[in-house]
């Protein structure tokens, strides 16, 4: 169960292997988290991850292979995922689940991507569709257990998409707003999503790109989750001064944003 | 043909064992009783969840809810009025059985001080109806708004602990509806001659501080404490510190049935712990000034609710400033000594029951009522100081902090009292590092042999539950039995494994 702080004591993470859920994972195994269940598609690295949050003093952590454009498991992996933690029967009597990281995301190529439409359908399918799809599965699950909250992983790219990486961007945003329907959507009913909008992240997926301003880290990022699910926020901006800074952004016109954006 | 009463109502000698009658008609099909999806807190206002609500108006609509349960699958848990301040109430996607509608009065005996209730009935209405007829409850916590079954399951204390022990040290029988079936239970293991029950002490024991996970309390046989009128007479007096208090109830608190000392979090260095120490009796007629002393006024007992917080506002209203404001101003006005000072029942128990929904000053995000006990001795003592230490250092405002001195503790596995001093604090949730704050205070408490009381409990760390309450396998032992499927289950229950079911 979440507790008092929003501390929660099992958790399923849609993309394992993301260098951000690692850092929010380990950050949260420091206050409570007992049990989890690593989704992604790389086996042997999601066994790497286990291996490590097992010895943070996770007592219980399991790993299941799962390719998130895969959307016709989506349904068949939320199953097994809340079998593994333990559903909220008397005879389970756990809580069931109490966190969904919803992580999975690839950066693309954008030129790449712009020259090879099926490229750029892969980033929108792993960033937008993919996530979605299981987002409403797990959404489901919350919804009938009554509590559980779902942190996903939006990024300040998708708030103003900009020109050099409007591919990603895009499909940030529409895991952004498909995250803020879904919140309504669940209002009232003891589960919640909290959205997540970290800025440039120096991790596997940026190496080799220039840090933009306001750069920050996967542990600094973890920092402000945990904060906000201290605080049962609705949407955290990492780091929180972006969210000042898109608060103008918005209001730039297109001519001047495109020079200002590069 | 006699109605079955509202406590409010009628007078409590009309009520006699007839009316059990018109409490056992017909079994309804549980299906014919309404639910409703709601989202639940304590009164922390903390960690919602969903639960299909039922309230009940007949005891057998509990077994019939309990079979239905059994039958599906899904786990349920009673609820009174909703003051245990976490999670203890919740049940997110099962059942909370609504217990307030058992509020009658099934049995009473008024010239000894007995009286039979449902578990649903109120202390607030119990005192509107006893007080005026000589009869006090024997334990009240800080609010009358509790239910009698909620007073069983969290086995409240008042501030005559010291004198009186906890709630079900004057309860002599319990009727308890658990999944193997109603259950009559008693304090003792030697039976009564007169009512046959005299057994099943030790699930009487596990029910007292047992949060509901033990069956649901049907009904209840208390003890009454009598009282000639409804006032207090009371000595108030400002401590300079910690030691000062504690100096001053070691030695003094045996002279008063109630005692308790409100402490200032945030004096620091020299003035860290002042106090103020409120301590008091029940005012018999001839202890009152002329102006009160006439037997029916003085017997009065009608409470009312001057304000109610109408939302939450936003904000926080209780912050370090206000409450540090707020201290200075509390301090300051107590007397430096005053004796026999005459002072109604509802403001020396109950001040806060004057305002409505008072949990919402803590705005949205609520607050953590953090409550420890350590046993007497040095150890202990020091616990307290780090406390408050700790507290001032991270000028982490507590608007309300008590602290009083404990007698021993009763049989119950999972009651909080034990012999020593206890401190609770109300800390308004959200401020960075209040989490880890408190995981430090478990640690120190646990290391001083002492617990923190489940009633109050929304973050305690599941690993540290067997140490503070050592004889939680006791408990569990007794829950399998009565239990064995796991069908009550609170959030409590599975945040801190309570049940001490293995995960599948």
């Amino acid at each position: 169960m979440n507790n008092a702080t929003g501390m929660p004591q099992s958790a399923v993470v849609i993309g394992g292997t993301s260098e951000i859920a690692q850092a929010i994972l380990r950050a949260l195994a420091a206050r409570r988290l007992q049990s989890v269940v690593l989704t992604g598609r790389d086996s042997s690295h999601l066994g790497e991850v286990a291996t490590d949050l097992r010895s943070l003093g996770v007592a219980h952590v399991e790993t299941l292979v799962f390719d998130v454009t895969d959307v016709a498991h989506c349904r068949s992996v939320a199953a097994k995922a809340l079998a593994l933690l333990g559903d909220s029967s008397p005879a389970g009597s756990s809580g069931g689940i109490d966190l969904v990281l919803v992580a999975a995301g690839m950066l693309g190529d954008q030129p790449g991507d712009e020259a090879d439409p099926i490229a750029a359908a892969d980033v929108l399918t792993t960033n937008f569709t993919g996530p979605a799809a299981t987002m409403l599965e797990f959404a489901g699950i919350l919804h009938s257990q009554g509590h559980g909250r779902m942190v996903v992983l939006s990024s300040v790219a998708g708030v103003r998409v900009r020109r050099e990486n409007f591919v990603y961007g895009s499909s940030k945003a529409g895991l952004d707003a498909f995250a803020t329907g879904l919140s309504s959507a669940l209002a009232g009913t003891g589960a919640s999503v909290m959205i997540v909008r970290p800025g440039f992240v120096a991790t596997r997926m940026t190496a080799g790109m220039a840090p933009a301003p306001f750069a920050t880290t996967a542990d600094a990022v973890a920092a402000d989750v945990l904060r906000g699910l201290e605080r049962s926020s609705p949407i955290v901006w990492s780091p929180p001064v972006l969210r000042k800074v898109f608060a103008v952004a918005r209001l730039v016109p297109e001519p001047l944003w495109r020079k200002v954006g590069r | 043909m006699a109605r079955a009463v509202r406590l409010r109502c009628v007078p409590l000698t009309e009520v006699g064992p007839a009316d059990l009658q018109t409490l056992s008609g017909a079994p309804s099909s549980s299906t014919t009783i309404p639910r409703v999806r709601r989202l639940l807190t304590g009164w922390g206002r903390t960690s919602p969840s969903a639960a299909d609500v039922v309230s009940v108006r007949r005891p057998e609509q509990i077994d019939a809810l309990i079979a239905e349960a059994a039958r599906s699958a899904r786990p349920l848990v009673p609820r009174g009025l909703g003051r245990s301040y976490g999670d203890a109430a919740q049940c997110a996607g099962g059942l909370v059985v609504d217990t307030t509608g058992l509020n009658h009065v099934l049995d009473s005996d008024l010239e000894s001080g007995s009286i039979r209730v449902g578990a649903g009935a109120s202390l607030h209405s119990l005192m509107c109806a006893l007080v005026p007829r000589g009869w006090f409850v024997p334990v009240t916590p800080g609010t009358r708004f509790v239910t009698i079954g909620g007073a069983i399951a969290a086995d409240i204390h008042g501030k005559n602990h010291h004198h009186d022990g906890s709630f079900m040290q004057h309860v002599t029988r319990l009727s308890i509806a658990a999944p193997v079936g109603r259950i009559e239970a008693s304090p003792s293991t030697r039976a009564s001659p007169d009512d046959g029950a005299g057994a099943n002490a030790d699930l009487f024991w596990a029910t007292a501080g047992g949060m509901g996970l033990t069956g649901i309390v049907v009904e209840a046989t208390i003890r009454l404490l009598p009282v000639e009128t409804a006032w207090m007479n009371v000595d108030t007096e400002r401590c300079r510190d910690l030691d000062d208090c504690m100096s001053k109830m070691e030695s003094g608190d045996s002279g008063y049935r109630y005692s308790v000392a409100w402490i200032d979090c945030l004096a620091r260095g020299r003035h860290m712990g002042r106090a103020v120490l409120t301590r008091g009796d029940h005012a018999r007629l001839d202890d009152l000034p002329p102006r009160l002393r006439h037997a029916t006024s003085a017997s009065r007992f009608e409470p009312t609710s001057r304000f109610e917080v109408p939302f939450i506002p936003p904000g926080r209203l209780l912050n370090p400033v206000t409450v540090a404001a707020f201290n200075e101003m509390w301090f300051r006005k107590a007397p430096l000594l005053q004796t026999g000072h005459p002072e109604h029942m509802t403001t020396f128990f109950h001040p806060l029951d004057g305002i409505g929904a008072w949990n919402r000053l803590y705005g949205r995000l609520g607050f953590i009522q953090y409550q420890l006990v350590v046993p007497t001795g040095s150890a202990g003592e020091g616990v307290l100081r780090r406390v408050l230490e700790r507290l001032g250092e991270t000028r982490t405002a507590s608007f309300l902090a008590v602290l009083k001195r404990f007698g021993p503790g009763d049989p119950a596995p999972l009651s909080f009292p034990m012999e020593g001093w206890t401190l609770a604090l109300d800390l308004a949730n959200g401020p960075a590092g209040l989490g880890e704050m408190l995981d430090d205070l478990d640690v120190m408490v646990a290391e001083a042999g002492g617990r923190v009381y489940l009633a109050k409990d929304s973050r305690l760390r599941p690993e540290m539950l067997s140490t503070m309450y050592p004889r939680l396998d006791e408990f569990q032992a007794v829950r399998r039995k009565v239990d064995p499927a796991g069908i009550l289950v609170s959030d409590m229950a599975r945040r801190l494994g309570l049940l001490g079911m293995e995960e599948t």
